[in-house]
């Protein structure tokens, strides 16, 4: 499939000598969904600024649909569209007119079919002539999507597009960007929740202290970084593991009155059903049980260490 | 060229003094309607004539360019400063703009907002006192000029500043004491001779003598000096905004 987004030796180094990232290299297909996961900090947001002209590059080049970034900066701009991570705003003005102004800025005529399309299919059609300042957290990010998508761009970027954001609008905006894709729109996303890529990307890249550490399909990533964490409270204290325990990789926890169990959610048989089998076996009573997915950090610094 | 991008952003820019016409027109226009009634109609009919005419009506240019040149210099500065303060500047770096559309998208709204307020600060003037304007043309253009020369100036100030306190600095500490420092409600040759040498120092004088001439037919310095002085100030503007916009300075990282 054609690149639509080609990064060759990108680097960056801000004013305050702050190296953002080092020595990029990076393809993006057309009109796949591709998730930059990376913890705060990682480089991600300068990335997407470089590529969307926010931000200048140190080193390196940038082509958006063969046409290079600085050189022929009209033509790939025009291409992209940009939801930033902030609600950044013009709290004053109606959703209607901000939303134009933006096609405007992208030298596209005004086409008022197009805008009330989009409001309409971002379900922000009846707070038209709201303000800004008048809509709840979801709807801005929605308005920031509306304009981005105003000039009918072929790649769009999504700067942290559910940050802060509920469970259920988490879904809304995944099938708000699926359906974008299923248009044609080529997706770049950038997140540091490992579900959302999974629940939505077609390829992932892992980038931390501004390097990219892998660029992998998102299903052969979620294997490798799969692992859960099942954590047993008991109802008395335990100091040693009973011997019928020892072959699980079970720890000791909370002084005593609970068990930690790591496991690895893609493999066929998780050993839960016959640890707490065993358990029984051995006289710990159970009181609770929680499982968690490994934090991202974690998976982070397993990766950072590997490489 | 980008024309529907300049016409965004200078609708856009319009947009804001149409929400905030208080503080936009009527604000302006009241304080100086005020300096008018205080020093044109009260305090003004006890002063001589002033180069053959009323001292309300000697104070009018002086005013006009008051005006102007503080609105000009909010007008863009708040202009370009506001998208930088809230973040929603990254869609005008982010989008197919020239610098120079850009620069012409909102130094343009800039200069029509001064505009306006000073065509009705004009017919204002009117009600309260006497007005003649010999060379309505180079009026027009020097109220043009200027307005464009201090919208720029204003645009540079923005973009440079880095907070609030920053974008009031120069109209607050520099620009309002020149103005009033320059002959805007005096000639210059009521000032002690020491004080006339230091006032020739002040280029606001050349900007408000280029406008009195325009009214009157008669100033403290000549004509061709004020136009030119004004287009020098006009080119170190230019000059000014196109280097921090193409660095990037204020803006881009």
């Amino acid at each position: 499939m054609q690149n639509v987004v080609s990064v060759k030796n990108l680097s960056k180094t801000y004013s305050n000598q702050f190296q953002a990232l080092n020595n990029i290299n990076l393809d993006i297909k057309q009109n796949e969904i591709f998730a930059l996961l990376g913890p705060n900090g990682a480089g991600k947001t300068t990335l997407i600024s470089i590529i969307c002209g926010i931000v200048t590059p140190s080193i390196g080049t940038v082509e958006v649909g063969n046409y290079d970034i600085i050189k022929d900066y009209r033509k790939t701009r025009s291409q992209i569209g940009l939801v930033p991570q902030e609600l950044t705003l013009e709290q004053f003005e109606i959703v209607y007119n901000n939303v134009s102004y933006t096609r405007g800025l992208y030298g596209k005529p005004p086409n008022p079919q197009h805008i009330e399309k989009i409001l309409k299919d971002l379900s922000l059609w009846d707070k038209k002539d709201s303000k800004i300042n008048e809509l709840s957290g979801g709807m801005k990010r929605r308005v920031l999507i509306a304009k981005a998508l105003s000039h009918e761009p072929s790649v769009l970027f999504l700067d942290e597009p559910t940050a802060g954001v509920d469970v259920e609008l988490r879904k809304d905006m995944w099938e708000v960007i699926k359906n974008l894709r299923n248009k044609g729109v080529t997706i770049i996303l950038t997140t540091h929740y490992i579900e959302e890529a999974e629940a939505i990307a077609d390829r992932v890249a892992v980038i931390n202290k501004g390097e990219m550490i892998i660029v992998d399909e998102t299903s052969n990533l979620i294997k490798s970084l799969g692992q859960k964490t099942l954590t047993i409270d008991l109802h008395e204290t335990v100091k040693t593991l009973p011997e019928s325990l020892k072959n699980y990789k079970l720890t000791i926890v909370n002084e005593g009155l609970s068990i930690d169990y790591q496991y690895d959610t893609q493999s066929k048989q998780t050993g839960i059903t016959s640890l707490l089998q065993d358990m029984k076996e051995a006289g710990l009573k159970l009181k609770d049980l929680n499982t968690e997915q490994s934090s991202l950090e974690k998976i982070f610094v397993e990766l950072v260490k590997e490489k | 060229m980008n024309f529907y991008a300049i016409r965004a952003i200078y609708f856009h820019e319009m947009d804001r003094m149409r929400r905030t016409l208080f503080q936009s027109v009527l604000s302006p226009v009241l304080s100086t309607s005020l300096y008018f009634i205080v020093f044109g109609s009260v305090i003004g009919g006890m002063i001589p004539q002033i180069e053959g005419v009323s001292y309300g009506s000697f104070i009018v240019p002086g005013l006009l360019m008051l005006t102007l040149l503080t609105q000009s210099i909010s007008n863009s500065s708040f202009g370009i400063f506001f998208p930088k303060f809230t973040g929603s500047i990254y869609e005008v770096l982010a989008a197919p703009i020239s610098s120079l559309e850009i620069i012409i998208g909102f130094v343009g709204a800039s200069a029509t907002k001064s505009l306006i307020v000073g065509v009705i600060i004009l017919i204002t003037a009117t009600f309260f006192v006497e007005l003649e304007i010999q060379y309505p043309l180079l009026m027009l253009f020097l109220l043009v000029l200027t307005c464009l020369t201090f919208s720029l100036f204003g645009f540079l100030i923005g973009l440079l500043s880095e907070n609030f306190e920053q974008l009031q600095v120069v109209p607050l500490i520099i620009v309002t004491p020149l103005v009033f420092l320059g002959g805007s409600l005096y000639t210059v040759e009521m000032l002690p001779e020491f004080w006339q040498n230091v006032t020739y120092f002040n280029p606001v004088l050349y900007l408000v003598n280029g406008m009195r001439w325009s009214f009157y037919g008669a100033s403290d310095i000549n004509i061709w000096v004020s136009v030119i002085s004004l287009v020098a100030f006009l080119s170190i503007c230019v000059a000014g905004v196109a280097i921090a916009i193409t660095k990037g300075y204020g803006t881009k990282e």
